[in-house]
């Protein structure tokens, strides 16, 4: 028998756990040659902002053991743009679209919240209040609870749609983070975000980073990511979701055993640019072998 | 497209550096100079991300082996230069890897009629090897070619079988001119006729002919290397500046996929340190 994989986040019915982490796939139709985007439980968006940005000087990426560090800086071609080219394809899937986006100030948070609640196609939003690359938006909200709680009041207040925030992992206590977020009215919480760091040469006794520093990701964190998501999903009662160097569905399973509603994949879509789609496919495997009829059996079943 | 490849040879042509042919699917036949591929050195998280590579060759060898009776094959050159490179070398025939491509936007053939004139440095001669296959059939093409030393030359018999005629600088004289091989480049594009210039090598190279083309009004496409983690336009890691790029106004192009072959008028070129445009 065919296992149920749906799962619910904030009112957002996905078809399986697995999404697509914003800032790791484009905007969809990049990977469409690689996967079949319906097979998705949903794709988040490149993060969004009200003017285009430009993003950081290069170089941007460099690989470190076992992961990667970025700062890019948020480029993204603007809500404009994203209304009116980056839509009309999301008519044509089948899975949940979520716009990831972020403000330089509270008040522009609401004014893309209000945005994004007329478009039909976006099922929800995910506000992003924790980029480390940015001076001006993202980090400066995701490390203080009550700048974070003023944030996501302001975006409840002008959407009804499903409002998940996605946390920083560069604060001393998350759970704190978390439950002022919940307190203020979201849906939903999704970690973490990459981990401040930097990469430095020797030879030209440089940052690689043109930024410094950067944002780390890849399988390098996924312990801390299940740490943060085991945290949390004990202190609040709305679904989290994992987020953290996911490569395989023994990955994302150990996620929703910490916890965790569903996932994103992201540095994996990067040197496997269909692994979301077979993610979806080894869980599905998975719940067939081990004789679970539904995912949702495993989520927080964390034996302690 | 992606595909698992098997290593048909991986021989060191000079010292760290390495031409490696692999089997390739047979629609990858339609590839175009300039186009690169991501190559997984290694099923494990170290190294994480592929490396790209441009296309030095491909084409097709006879076999009983498959069923159409033919092989597709592809090749490369790389040099060692880290970690991954280095498990790269390390690999025999029969090995596999995992490749994405062909990727990216190669080089536009352009007239006939004028002459081609293609500039490399160091491992940059492998996408101008396959591009001068494909132009040596209807123009004159000449290959000037410029590295360090006489080791950092590769591949120049191929280029000379193809009917290229080759100039060889190197920064210590060990072969061919002494100096750079943009001076050299320089002191014939004068008797050029309608000349077009293709280029690919380190940045300074790059931006040395670029100049030398503006100078002379021909056109240029250079191709670029950057840092890439994806290789399909979604890091946004492997940006340059476009030609109407102002801090107020960005104009970033993914070398990944607007590239990694340019119009040089199409970029920003600046002066300085780190040199990119």
């Amino acid at each position: 028998m065919k296992p149920n994989l749906t799962v619910n986040i904030g009112g957002i019915q996905l078809k399986n756990p697995v999404m697509t982490a914003s800032g790791t796939f484009g905007y969809g139709p990049e990977f469409a040659d690689y996967l079949d985007l319906n097979s998705l439980g949903g794709i988040i968006t490149k993060g969004l902002s009200l003017k285009p940005r430009a993003g950081n000087p290069t170089p941007r990426i460099v690989e470190t053991c076992g992961g990667m560090l970025n700062a890019i800086g948020l480029q993204n071609v603007g809500i404009e743009e994203f209304i009116e080219k980056k839509i009309p394809f999301y008519r044509t899937l089948e899975t949940k679209v979520i716009a990831n986006f972020f403000g330089t100030t509270v008040d522009e948070y609401a004014e893309l919240a209000g945005r994004l609640d007329a478009i039909p196609e976006v099922a929800g939003m995910e506000v992003n209040i924790s980029c480390p690359n940015v001076k001006q938006g993202g980090i400066v909200f995701g490390t203080d609870p009550a700048a974070a709680a003023a944030v996501v009041a302001a975006v409840r207040e002008r959407t009804g749609k499903t409002v998940i925030v996605k946390l920083s992992p560069n604060v001393t206590d998350i759970v704190a983070m978390a439950q002022a977020c919940v307190a203020a009215g979201a849906d939903a919480l999704s970690l973490i975000n990459t981990i401040t760091a930097m990469a430095i040469d020797l030879k030209t006794k440089r940052p690689v980073l043109a930024n410094i520093t950067g944002g780390l990701s890849g399988p390098a964190i996924k312990p801390i990511a299940l740490r943060m998501v085991w945290q949390v999903a004990k202190a609040v009662n709305v679904p989290i979701i994992g987020i953290g160097g996911i490569m395989t569905a023994t990955d994302a399973l150990e996620f929703l055993l910490a916890g965790a509603t569903a996932v994103q994949v992201g540095t994996a879509s990067f040197l496997d640019p269909g692994a979301a789609g077979r993610i979806v496919r080894e869980m599905e495997e998975y719940l067939v072998r081990e004789g679970i009829s539904d995912v949702r059996e495993l989520i927080g079943a964390l034996k302690v | 497209m992606q595909f698992k490849s098997l290593v048909i040879f991986n021989v060191e042509l000079s010292s760290g550096y390495w031409r490696m042919r692999m089997t390739a699917p047979p629609l990858f036949a339609d590839s175009r100079p300039g186009q690169f591929l991501m190559i997984k050195v290694t099923e494990g998280a170290d190294p994480l991300l592929r490396r790209p590579f441009g296309i030095f060759d491909t084409g097709a060898f006879v076999t009983r082996y498959t069923d159409c009776g033919s092989q597709t094959f592809l090749e490369i050159l790389y040099k060692v230069v880290g970690k991954g490179t280095a498990m790269l070398a390390a690999l025999h025939d029969g090995d596999r890897l995992d490749i994405l491509g062909p990727l990216g936007r190669g080089f536009t053939p352009g007239d006939p009629a004028g002459e081609k004139i293609l500039v490399g440095g160091g491992i940059g001669l492998a996408p101008l090897y396959f591009l001068a296959k494909e132009l040596v059939g209807s123009s004159r093409v000449r290959l000037f070619a410029g590295g360090r030393s006489r080791e950092d030359i590769l591949c120049i018999t191929e280029f000379e079988r193809l009917g290229v005629e080759t100039y060889v600088a190197t920064d210590d004289g060990s072969l061919g001119d002494r100096g750079f091989v943009t001076q050299v480049l320089e002191k014939h594009l004068v008797s050029a006729k309608d000349a077009t210039l293709y280029a690919c090598g380190p940045m300074p190279m790059l931006q040395a002919t670029a100049e030398i083309a503006r100078r002379h009004n021909v056109p240029c496409q250079v191709s670029l290397e950057a840092y890439m983690a994806c290789g399909m336009g979604a890091c946004l890691g492997c940006v340059v500046k476009g030609k109407e790029h102002r801090d107020d106004h960005p104009d970033y192009r993914c070398v990944c996929k607007e590239g990694p072959v340019f119009d040089q008028c199409d970029l920003l070129w600046e002066k300085g340190e780190g040199g990119q445009p």
